[in-house]
């Protein structure tokens, strides 16, 4: 557990204190390498006071950083993933979930619910890439499904963010690819009824969160440099056999191919995210 | 029949080599016919074509996954052009999504199906290495998939049904499908088929390589080929994730659960369509004859469903994926089968 700072008791469950790896007094920047004090860094909304670099961001740490304080509630808490293919890869599915369920003090990749930004009640709904890469496995799958769903039956706008390496889940195979056609067709009825979808495209989202559910929303917006695109960069390098163009799959790669409506920095998510509510649900 | 230049799958030698000894014989009774008395090679003839029928019945009653993925990507499996030669008696090809060109990889055009009139979509793999080259073997690229999605638009305004072919290792992994919005209009293909108001029914006819077949693959009916496969990731590609090497390819095959047996008792599709005996490539004709029985019949369940029926069966048929535990209500789901 990296980013639990200045967290205090909760409902949700990503809070577990006591359990990882232990907590370092330095941190060091991947944007300019410096080491940087990691509680001014905490501070600071896990941006590099130097060089502004988007640090990763906990789940945990998106509610406490987007949403009103203690405004948000957590729904289906309970959900945990099955074993439909007997999955093994050096280690049983089931042991592994556990396993990362102990060190990442969460019980699934995505967290939903309902809560509040800047007084506006809104469903919203968060992928932690620290969870197996944050992929989309029957459960991750599920619990975006029922919140858009739910935003759908209560006419609230959705936010949700996406920080997702792994898109789909592999050990979960098929299961996991129809998880991106199950949450694209809940998607696909709530903006049928009107319904605001604001997407959040954190670093890293790829494969099939970015060719489902992050894709779709009314606003894209993207935190600076996030790693963002369908194909890895190593299997498109494999493909083409040419070096890779500087800056490709960022943020800034996808604002100039016109994917990506607007990039903010973290400092101003919240209040781009409650200006773009005011904008469409006036 | 694959002709002796074309790579042979190696679980099939024992075949090859039966029907070589089988033409000789044939030869050998074709030059004797005018001279002499062929009735005990004859008989030879026809317990050899017996045994033949028996060994590849024996072998393809037993393929590993692995050896189903090799048969899905064989050389001379019927592909989608040839499939729209064997089935359709019209076919009225349409190019083209009118922003960026013509991916031939996605073949797109109206069609005739005995009395139906359709819209036909389909990946095209290529047959030789200039086809292949053009059609990147099956990868498409965000054109494609827009081309597929403007024509399902008119078939939507012109209520047609949609029939679409799926057969690709995956969406084309390269620097001007990543620019162009390769996620982006996937996506979009995943929401829109999903509220699209034609009857849409799609057949697996090869590979079913993740995305990049989901991308025309959302609808109303599934159906796969006996030896054809569906996966979140190329058996080589979860290979060189998990364990660190495409050589572990065959393990990884059997893992992710993807041939038309595993999807069935999934519930993930409805329905495996048999192959000619020895897999689609000993024989075009029947395995087009044996998709279109499947094709009528889907079409005949759903073709006069009132709209709002059908997209809410569309809705249910996706909602209930996924294989999970509900604690709280001590529920288990796989693909809605909920208990407790
Ligand atoms: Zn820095």
């Amino acid at each position: 557990m990296d980013h639990k700072e200045g967290r205090s008791g909760k409902s949700w469950h990503g809070q577990a204190e006591t359990k990882g790896v232990p907590v370092g007094v330095f941190i060091r920047c991947d944007g300019c390498q410096a080491t940087l004090f990691r509680k001014h860094v905490a501070q600071n909304l896990w941006v590099c006071p130097d060089c502004q670099h988007h640090l990763r961001v906990s789940a945990a740490d998106r509610i406490d950083q987007l949403l009103d304080k203690d405004t948000f509630e957590e729904w289906f808490i309970d959900l945990q993933p099955g074993d439909p293919l007997g999955f093994n890869d050096r280690r049983p599915y089931p042991e592994r979930v556990k396993a990362e369920q102990a060190r990442t003090g969460l019980k699934e990749a995505a967290i939903v619910g309902q809560g509040f930004i800047r007084g506006i009640r809104l469903v919203f709904g968060v992928t932690d890439s620290n969870f197996i890469m944050g992929s989309m496995g029957s459960v991750v799958g599920e619990k975006l499904t029922r919140a858009i769903e739910e935003a759908t039956r209560q006419k609230l706008p959705l936010v949700i963010v996406s920080g997702s390496g792994g898109g789909a889940r592999m050990h979960e195979g098929i299961f996991s690819l129809m998880q991106m056609a199950k949450v694209s067709t809940a998607l696909g009825r709530y903006h049928d009824s009107g319904g605001l979808f604001i997407s959040v495209l954190t670093h890293p989202t790829m494969g099939g969160v970015a060719a489902s559910f992050a894709s779709l929303g009314d606003f894209i917006l993207a935190e600076p440099k996030a790693l963002i695109g369908f194909a890895g960069p190593r299997v498109i390098e494999q493909t083409v056999r040419v070096q890779l163009p500087a800056g490709f799959q960022t943020s800034e790669f996808l604002l100039e191919h016109g994917f990506v409506d607007r990039i903010v920095h973290r400092r101003d998510l919240q209040s781009t995210i409650a200006q773009l509510i005011d904008y469409a649900t006036s | 029949m694959p002709s002796a230049t074309e790579p042979r799958l190696a679980f099939e030698a024992p075949i090859y080599e039966m029907e070589s000894r089988l033409s000789e014989m044939e030869a050998q009774y074709a030059r004797n016919r005018s001279t002499g008395d062929t009735t005990r090679i004859a008989e030879q003839i026809r317990r050899l074509r017996r045994e033949l029928a028996a060994l590849k019945r024996e072998i393809y009653s037993h393929l590993d996954p692995w050896q189903v993925v090799q048969v899905s990507r064989h050389q001379s499996r019927p592909q989608t052009r040839d499939y729209i030669d064997l089935l359709f008696d019209q076919f009225i090809e349409l190019h083209g999504d009118r922003a960026i060109g013509d991916d031939k990889a996605i073949v797109t055009g109206l069609a005739h199906l005995d009395e139906h009139k359709i819209l036909f979509i389909g990946h095209q793999k290529g047959k030789n290495l200039a086809e292949r080259t053009a059609c990147h073997f099956g990868c498409a690229h965000p054109e494609g998939y827009r081309k597929a999605l403007l024509k399902m638009r008119l078939a939507e305004k012109f209520r047609l049904p949609i029939v679409t072919f799926i057969d690709t290792p995956g969406a084309y992994p390269g620097i001007t499908a990543e620019e162009r919005g390769q996620a982006a209009v996937i996506a979009e293909n995943l929401m829109a088929m999903s509220r699209i108001k034609s009857p849409i029914i799609s057949v697996v006819i090869g590979e079913g390589g993740s995305g990049g077949a989901l991308g025309i693959g959302i609808g109303d009916r599934l159906g796969m080929l006996e030896f054809s496969y569906y996966s979140v990731i190329t058996p080589e590609g979860c290979a060189s994730i998990l364990w660190k090497g495409s050589e572990h390819a065959p393990k990884a095959a059997a893992s992710l659960k993807m041939t038309s047996r595993d999807l069935l008792s999934f519930g993930i599709i409805d329905e495996v369509i048999p192959e000619p005996l020895g897999g689609a490539h000993r024989d075009h004709r029947e395995a087009a004859a044996s998709i279109k029985s499947f094709l009528l019949h889907a079409l005949r369940q759903i073709k006069d469903l009132p709209t709002d029926e059908l997209l809410a069966r569309r809705y249910d048929k996706y909602r209930k994926i996924g294989a999970f535990a509900d604690d709280a209500t001590r529920a288990e789901n796989v693909n809605g089968a909920l208990e407790g």
